[in-house]
């Protein structure tokens, strides 16, 4: 079996689903059973939490390769088998999604129009997310991966904002276009290596020829999902027309799948193309940086600054790792885990500042901190983390890209560090607009503080910000066996290429 | 253990009286923030003195921060001479202000949230003054960064508040940015951030080079150049100077504690820190003294001649900066922290003067307005006097002593970059006499220029106004002599130890040996500056006007400083405005997303029947150029590393 003695994956996975089907039987009128479905939604999506929290306890870090494994015949005949795993880098994606999808329902209470619904697909995309994180085998990843569309498109679709339908068609389409380089790449690696275990694949090298055209089909998949610059373009409309909830998942959660993929794909498999793809990749990095951020300055509506924001941090990921330095990736880890927490707390501050009804344009707001000092506090201490700010999470990851990227190129160093000051000059651009200045109206004036399910919503994310800034090392431990493993494959794999390559010359 | 509750304990008073303060009164929390900094002060003072009798301590590790690879900052406080004169200063300089802020925020309804922000604002600097590696100093940097912006932006409805707070903060981070960098080439080069692993490792990489703009340069002449660029935002030295006059916004005590005696002068600590490296690279070390001479000399200039009493002492800190500086660009290090430590003193207690002042005049801030006040608030004029002289370098007030020295060290040098930092401070130090006695004479001799009322109104701040200036001033006579002999003459060896090592032949032993004209050249500058001060508005009070009209291009560009703020506007901030627009309504929503939307609607014209082949084609066009532009930066990044 495994460590825990119980299929513990398996029950974390798919428990939500038990929330899905109770809701799903629940009769009654739409406004009667409303508060109970939300309630029995975060109950359910709190036990997993609890599961997740006991499976950090038990997890050893020091261990490099998967843990917790279980493998379920599947398709036999196909050598498909249903596995699933984690290592450290899959571990903290789950918590980060286990700990995000409570909050997402916590700020879930705007909706009012087809409760149940939006909370099954909520917890749908919980379990389709984790079985995703979790997949030890390529052909299980490739389906949860297509899968999280589904609930996604609906979240958009149906409970979305005036250009819902643009909005979510866009998402499908750029997504699944990206995906279908994906299922070709699977299918080769299937046909010609026989295998689809990742494990298995880890250990199996590809031609130097093959590896270029599979890098191209990961860079389409994967780049699409991280939004990649200039694959971006699908984002600020669908975290735009989203609800809030939706946009939540989307940013804090989703959006990691791609920078997942390029880790667990990618970089182990496909050294040499890995390497040859470094100079493109720190420059798709870097632009997502300097252009995006430019971008996010320019913009007028809070929740589309942000979305934009989300975007350019996304560019420091893919820099990081792609330096193929421990520091690098660790860094580009940690700032999936801090970008997951912070971009959920400025998403649910943003939700706040909605449900108070004036609208989300930054010319309409204004002076907030006078009526809603709770509000002001927190929206800050996320905004500074989001600038990255010595303390909050947001540094931690930042300062480490910036470390690792300096090993491999100064410019790439500076460059994707200029989010330190561009971040800073449209976050505090932002943060005058809503907070400070004169209330530009009397509506604004009347605004009321947080209420108890939206201080319950962001004190959690605010303690996590501190916490991975001040001691980042209770999430690094669980990263340094995986990373050094990764780094260490990667750099003897181009050594032995080097090595043929020179016997072949000789 | 004094040292972790000197530092520690204005966070705890910070962080209560945030938390209480939904149910404690406004005066119980101010006071129990002030019982806090006492604590902290009596720690801070008490840490120091038990050093000074029985040696320094060893740094205090608290725990892990990062752990990555091998690189692994911790949480710990170093207690060396260097922190722990600067934790005293600090702490002592903190409370003092603290106490003067109870009278000045009195009639202010958010005040309580004033004394968090200080109380902060004193943890983070003692963070940054007792880091024992280069991320927790980057730590305290950004701490004291942030509540900067907060405090400068603390009447947060006044948009010149918001518009300063935002730039102040900005400004600094383009500073920071170098100095992250620099940690990140640090840690290439030495393989650590820890000071004291790069300190012992100077020797064995003094003839590293790292290949930059497709030229190997020394690394260590790269490191100190741009830890130098981090120190330049936060210690608003030209070109990155332009955040400081605009701070003046916040209100007065937070100009004196962190815009005057503690927060602009962190980069000038940083760089005294960074002794044992910038001795090995002594380009950055002229870069240092080129840059902080210059500042000096750009800041008196414009101090001349700017009317608002803040404005005055601001660009007077921006100037003295420069000072500390230059003392550290010749290597004269000590002589830094020294001038840095008087400077603390004298100009706190200008500015809680000057507060003092505006809070006679009903909160005007114009020189002009002023006059004949000396009668009316007699302690007050005595307290700016004494920082004045102080200031201008009279003997036996602190800041002859060290003015004095770092003109020594920089005429000993006898380098023609250090000579040129000589003439520039001779000149300043003329320059800064002038100010200091314009600025007494306009605001308290001669005729009120003030309305009646105010003028009759003007009366003498209540006494726990009054008492923090006292102690201040007390400071600005006495620093000067009692530290000399510790901090840079013959006891200095003893006193540092081993936080500031020099060199055999270092400029600090030929400090005596100056020929007389030059030893005495802070003084002869400083009289003459007071008797043109005289002259201008005593004997000829006709004469500014007239000279301002003659010489209008120089003058305005003075008054204008230098023009530094229209130039930036013009050369950043608008076209990056515009640049952002540019990629967002073009870049993103016509060509990046032109070509998937144009896409689209082909496919469906196509499918229609109408067969339009050509829609979106310009989107195309404009894809295949920025494709063409990606390969282009891909090789740049390929090829020049």
């Amino acid at each position: 079996m495994n460590l825990a003695g119980f299929p513990i994956l398996s029950l974390i996975t798919w428990l939500p689903l038990a929330g899905v089907f109770y809701i799903a039987t629940l009769k009654g009128a739409e406004a009667d059973i409303a508060c109970h479905v939300r309630k029995a939604a975060l109950l359910t999506s709190l036990v997993p939490l609890a599961l997740g929290v006991w499976l950090w306890s038990q997890f050893n870090p020091a261990v490099a390769g998967f843990q917790f494994n279980e493998a379920y015949a599947w398709l036999p005949g196909l050598a498909v088998t249903y596995k699933v795993g984690i290592d450290g880098i899959s571990l903290v994606l789950v918590l980060l999604t286990l700990f995000i999808t409570p909050i997402a329902i916590l700020s879930a209470q705007g909706i009012t129009t087809r409760v149940r619904a939006f909370f099954s697909a909520v917890l749908l995309l919980e379990s389709f997310t984790v079985a995703m994180f979790t997949a030890t085998d390529f052909l299980v990843f490739y389906i949860f991966f297509e899968a999280v569309l589904l609930p996604m498109y609906l979240l958009i679709g149906v409970w979305g904002g005036p250009r819902r339908v643009y909005a979510a068609l866009k998402f499908f389409l750029f997504t699944l276009f990206g995906s279908l380089f994906m299922l070709v790449a699977l299918v080769w690696i299937w046909r010609n290596l026989g295998t689809t275990d990742i494990a298995t694949l880890l250990h199996t090298p590809i031609p130097a020829g093959a590896q270029m055209w599979l890098f191209v089909a990961f860079l389409v998949a994967f780049g699409v999902k991280a939004a990649v610059w200039p694959l971006h373009t699908w984002l600020p409309d669908a975290y735009g027309e989203a609800p809030i909830p939706g946009t939540i998942l989307l940013a804090a959660v989703l959006s990691k799948m791609g920078a997942y993929g390029f880790l667990r794909f990618a970089v182990p498999m496909l050294p040499n193309a890995v390497q040859q793809a470094e100079p493109l990749m720190f420059t798709l990095g870097v632009v997502a940086v300097i252009y995006i951020s430019l971008v996010a300055l320019a913009q007028t509506d809070v929740k589309r600054l942000i979305a934009y924001s989300s975007v350019a941090h996304m560019g420091v990921i893919i820099i990081g790792i792609f330096t193929f330095t421990v520091e690098g990736i660790e860094g580009a880890l940690v700032q999936m885990l801090s970008h997951g927490l912070i971009i959920a707390g400025l998403f649910v501050a943003t939700g706040v500042l909605a449900a108070r009804g004036e609208g989300l344009a930054m010319n309409r707001l204004g002076g907030l901190a006078r009526n809603m000092p709770g509000f002001a506090v927190l929206l800050m201490l996320f905004s500074l983390a989001n600038m990255g700010l010595p303390g909050t999470s947001g540094f931690i990851g930042e300062i480490l890209v910036i470390v690792g990227a300096l090993k491999v190129n100064f410019w790439v160093s500076l460059l994707g560090g200029a989010g330190m000051v561009l971040g800073c000059a449209y976050m505090l651009v932002m943060v005058r607009a809503v907070l400070f200045d004169k209330h530009s109206s009397a509506a604004v004036a009347a605004f009321t503080d947080l209420k108890a399910s939206e201080y319950a919503a962001l004190i959690p994310l605010a303690v996590l910000v501190l916490w991975v800034g001040i001691y980042p090392a209770s999430f690094t431990h669980l990263l340094d066996a995986p990373v050094a493993a990764l780094v260490q494959t990667h750099t003897a794999a181009l050594a032995s290429h080097t090595q043929l390559a020179m016997v072949f010359s000789k | 253990m004094l040292t972790l509750v000197a530092v520690f304990a204005p966070l705890v008073g910070a962080i209560a009286s945030a938390l209480f303060r939904p149910i404690a009164s406004k005066g119980a929390a101010i006071l129990q923030s002030i019982l806090f900094m006492l604590i902290s002060a009596v720690a801070g003072v008490a840490t120091l003195v038990s050093a000074l009798h029985n040696g320094t301590p060893a740094p205090q590790h608290l725990f892990t921060w990062i752990s990555v690879g091998a690189f692994t900052p911790g949480w710990t406080l170093r207690q060396d001479m260097l922190s722990l004169v600067m934790v005293a200063m600090v702490s002592v300089v903190s409370t003092v202000i603290h106490i003067y802020s109870i009278g000045y925020m009195a009639h202010d309804e958010n005040r309580p949230r004033f004394f968090t922000y200080m109380s902060l604002f004193t943890f983070a600097m003692l963070m940054l003054v007792t880091a024992n590696n280069l991320l927790q100093l980057f730590f305290g940097w950004e701490g004291v960064g942030l509540v900067s912006y907060l405090l400068i932006n603390y009447w947060y409805e006044r948009k010149a508040a918001n518009e300063a707070a935002l730039k102040a903060f900005i400004v600094n981070r383009v500073g920071d940015l170098a100095f992250a960098v620099g940690i990140a080439l640090i840690y290439f080069v030495f393989g650590t951030i820890s000071f004291n692993g790069i300190f012992q490792a100077v020797a064995a990489h003094g003839a590293d080079h790292y290949t930059l703009f497709g030229h190997s340069l020394p690394a260590l002449e790269i490191i100190g150049i741009l830890l130098f660029i981090g120190a330049m935002g936060k210690s608003a030295q030209l070109f990155l100077h332009t955040w400081l006059p605009d701070a003046m916004e916040g209100p007065t005590p937070i100009s004196a504690l962190i815009h005057a005696a503690t927060m602009v002068a962190a980069g000038v600590f940083m760089i005294v820190r960074f002794s044992p490296l910038l001795d090995a690279a002594p380009v950055a070390l002229q870069v240092i003294t080129v840059i902080g001479a210059t500042t000096a000399f750009f800041a008196g200039t414009v101090g001349c001649v700017q009317n608002d009493i803040k404005r005055v002492i601001a660009y007077s800190t921006c100037s003295q900066l420069g000072y500390m500086f230059l003392a550290a660009g010749v290597g004269a290090y000590p002589v830094a922290i020294f001038h840095l430590i008087n400077h603390a003193f004298f100009k706190a207690l200008l500015f809680l003067s000057a507060g003092s002042v505006i809070h006679a005049m009903a909160d005007e801030q114009d020189i002009r307005l002023m006059g004949g006040l000396w009668k009316k608030i007699p302690f007050t004029w005595l307290m700016l006097l004494i920082g004045s002289v102080a200031l201008a370098g009279l003997p036996p007030f602190a800041g002859y002593y060290s003015k004095d020295a770092i003109l020594d060290a920089a005429f000993a040098a006898n380098t023609g970059i250090s000579l040129y930092g000589f003439w520039m401070g001779v000149i300043t130090a003329g320059l800064t006499a002038f100010y200091s006695t314009r600025l007494l004479l306009l605001v308290f001799h001669g005729p009120s220029r003030a309305p009646k009322h105010v003028h009759d109104h003007a009366h003498e701040s209540p006494l726990v106004m009054l008492a923090p200036l006292a102690v201040l001033a007390v400071g600005a006579v006495t620093s000067g002599f009692l530290l000399h002999h510790a901090f840079i003459g013959g006891g200095s060896a003893a006193f540092w130890g081993a936080s500031i090592v020099l060199e055999p032949h270092s400029v600090m032993n030929q400090l005596t040996s100056l020929p007389y004209w030059a030893d005495h050249a802070t003084i002869i500058a400083a009289l003459t500056g007071i008797a043109v001060g005289l002259v201008f508005y005593v004997l000829a009070p006709g004469l500014p006007a007239r000279l301002a009209q003659s010489l209008r291009p120089i003058y305005l560009f003075m008054l204008n400083k230098w023009y530094f703020d229209e130039l930036y506007d013009w050369l950043f901030v608008r076209p990056a405005l515009k640049i952002a627009r540019a990629f967002w309504r073009y870049g993103d929503e016509q060509i990046i997303d032109g070509v998937p939307n144009g896409l689209a609607a082909a496919t469906s014209e196509l499918a229609s029947g109408a067969g339009k082949l050509q829609t979106g084609s310009i989107a195309v066009y404009a894809l295949v150029m920025l494709v063409g532009l990606l390969a282009f930066v891909s090789f740049f990044f390929l090829w020049v590393r």
